[in-house]
């Protein structure tokens, strides 16, 4: 891939996090870094793993290939590597390798002297695999609780984690993350609608600013949040998506170990109504 | 219009989530006692709450026999020393004095013996409704205790299963009134929106019992191929089947994983022996609602019954009480064998009656 003219004089040393000048260098286009270097190390060797747990597993099938965590008798201990050890390496080496990648996107934002928005954000799915593989596990006591590695295996578990609490829909950070998503795909579509619509006109027309952008929120709705803000937005409800997500895991079990339904009858006390 | 963040707002976030993440790692995890229910990873688990757990332990400690029970066959037999004894006639009289006691405690321990046999303790008297009802829980207890294993399995019912300790049992059930139809211009509300605890505060119809616990309302809604082929299941007898499992759900302090593979909540193959269990359970409460409670309506005096003027019936947390097993498995009928099995017809004087005669 040829290198843009100006992109060489950002392809500066330093700015490392550790390791000094150690892998500080490009492939290609990639930065690789220390962080490149541990991320292709943990993402091989749990691909590598996943290959190993289908070879010993019943079947090839990409669909129904699963590597599921220990039994709950195993709790934070340990497992043989066929009984949910593989799952427990695994899931350190997708941890180490998630890690690795914000480390990387740190650094190299670290180089160009940008802010820290891109891994801050990585980081919020971070946290919310985090949270279902090892935070909600710790707090029950059991690696067990985590979710198995496959296609349709985890959409069962996911399906009988929610039947666990009776009726998931009731789950108040779980009605706060799907309205964070279902709203982010709004303002995603909006925003991309209105950019294409003012800057990729038609062959022959004007290419038209900002303040036509502005000024039709403006006329359609009273205000615009302008072109900062529109991005401050989406990174709000995108975060928030992330963030409620695993919210709404963590509290199902550690704080909260009844139907989801019955948790509401805190509103149906009100004294203004009961 | 000019938003601006004050400048406290981080230090604000900052104090929020550090309260936060210190209150989930070291103060509020609730203490729990977690189940595997299905092969490792499938998400088929009980997360119980282990205060709540003692609580129920407490409430399911079983009373002290009143006295040992006589393993002789010498002695009167209780038809020879009383009057009217219908259905327990066959026992040894030191043995039938030993049942009443436990009786007594089971489900009248402040009344005692007068709240069945009245104040003047006219004992072979069929005056009070109570004594007629009694009679006729007794011979449901045999009957449930011998005909159906598939659900009580050995350790059976005993009248304190559902009674604990009162006249009227907890958990019972009558027709609703409200349920159909709400008030105003909202009309029809096809039985939902009422956030009844017997069904776990969903919007739910909350009348699952008339349908499905004494009719034979159809509780399969699953179709048995992806695409619905044939099945004309509705969304709304879908959500009534989903009522009724909430209601088991609740009534036995499990979720829907105790019996279901979720992934395919038709399929017997995936599911666990408990729901063979429950599939019985379900035939067994019509069984006695039908055979056994309803028809005592006419017994009943008017403060008993529902506001439709139907019986008190059953439905599984009448026994269940909210544990998985009732009391927790507690052997306690092995100490009645009197209650195990309907006695010999001709030991007992008189004859015993069935319940349609007893409501004429």
């Amino acid at each position: 891939m040829a290198m843009l003219s100006f992109e060489k004089k950002y392809r500066v040393r330093g700015g490392t996090l550790v390791g000094g000048d150690l892998f500080d260098f490009w492939v290609g286009p990639f930065y690789v870094g220390f962080f490149g270097v541990t991320t292709i190390f943990f993402s091989a060797l749990g691909t590598a793993l996943i290959f190993w747990g289908a070879a010993i597993g019943p079947t090839w099938n990409p669909w129904t290939i699963n590597i599921a965590p220990p039994d709950l008798s195993y709790g934070l201990g340990f497992a043989p590597l066929a009984e949910g050890g593989l799952w427990q390496l695994i899931t350190i080496c997708a941890v180490g390798a998630f890690v690795s990648w914000a480390l990387r996107q740190a650094e190299i934002a670290r180089k160009l002297g940008i802010g820290y928005h891109v891994p801050v954000a990585f980081g919020f799915a971070i946290f919310a695999y985090v949270s279902l593989v090892v935070i909600r596990p710790l707090l029950l006591g059991a690696w067990g609780h985590g979710f198995p590695y496959g296609i349709f295996s985890h959409l069962d578990w996911v399906s009988n984690v929610g039947y666990q609490y009776l009726h998931f829909h009731y789950n108040p950070a779980h009605m706060l993350a799907v309205t964070f998503f279902f709203t982010t795909t709004l303002a995603l579509a909006l925003h991309g609608s209105l950019v294409l619509s003012a800057a990729n006109p038609q062959k022959g027309e004007t290419v038209r600013t900002p303040e036509h952008e502005d000024t039709f929120f403006r006329d359609f709705i009273g205000y615009s949040v302008g072109t900062l803000g529109i991005h401050r937005l989406g990174l709000f409800l995108a975060l928030n998506a992330g963030f409620w997500s695993a919210v709404c895991i963590v509290i199902s079990g550690p704080f909260w170990t009844r139907g989801w339904p019955e948790w509401w009858s805190w509103w149906l006390d009100l004294p203004i109504w009961s | 219009m000019n938003l601006t963040i004050p400048p406290f707002a981080k230090w604000l976030a900052v104090v929020f989530t550090v309260v936060l993440v210190a209150l989930a790692f070291f103060a509020a995890p609730i203490s729990s006692e977690k189940v595997q229910r299905g092969y490792r990873g499938t998400g088929m688990e009980l997360v119980l709450n282990a205060s709540t757990l003692d609580e129920k332990l407490e409430a399911s400690q079983v009373p002290a026999e009143p006295w040992p029970r006589e393993d002789t066959t010498d002695g009167p037999l209780a038809s020879e020393v009383y009057e009217n004894v219908q259905v327990l006639g066959h026992l040894q009289s030191a043995n039938f004095d030993r049942l009443m006691a436990a009786i007594t405690e089971w489900v009248s321990p402040e009344q005692g013996c007068a709240y069945c046999h009245g104040e003047e303790g006219n004992f072979a008297g069929d005056d009070l409704y109570t004594k007629v009802v009694s009679r006729r829980m007794i011979q449901m207890t045999q009957h449930i205790n011998s005909q159906w294993t598939n659900h009580v399995a050995g350790t059976g019912v005993t009248c304190y299963t559902c009674h604990a300790g009162q006249p009227v049992p907890e958990n019972i059930w009558f027709d609703d009134p409200d349920a159909l139809y709400a008030g105003g211009l909202v009309g029809d509300r096809a039985g939902q929106n009422i956030a009844a605890p017997e069904i776990g505060m969903t919007s739910l119809p909350q009348d699952v019992f008339r349908p499905f616990l004494y009719e034979d309302a159809n509780i399969r809604v699953n179709g048995n191929e992806p695409l619905p082929h044939g099945n004309t299941a509705s969304i709304k007898q879908t959500e009534w089947t989903y009522g009724l499992m909430i209601h088991m759900s609740e009534s036995l302090g499990v979720n829907c994983t105790y019996c279901h593979n979720t992934q395919n909540l038709g399929s017997w193959k995936q599911a666990p022996p408990t729901r063979a269990t429950a599939w019985h359970g379900i035939r067994m409460l019509r069984d006695l609602n039908v055979a056994y409670l309803e028809p005592l309506g006419p017994v009943y005096p008017q403060m008993r019954l529902g506001p439709l003027g139907d019986a008190p019936k059953a439905n599984c947390a009448t026994c269940h009480q909210g544990v998985y097993r009732p009391m927790f498995g507690a052997q306690m009928l092995v100490d009645y064998p009197s209650l195990q099995a309907p006695g010999p017809e001709d030991l007992q004087d008189p004859p015993m009656q069935q319940t349609s005669e007893i409501a004429q």
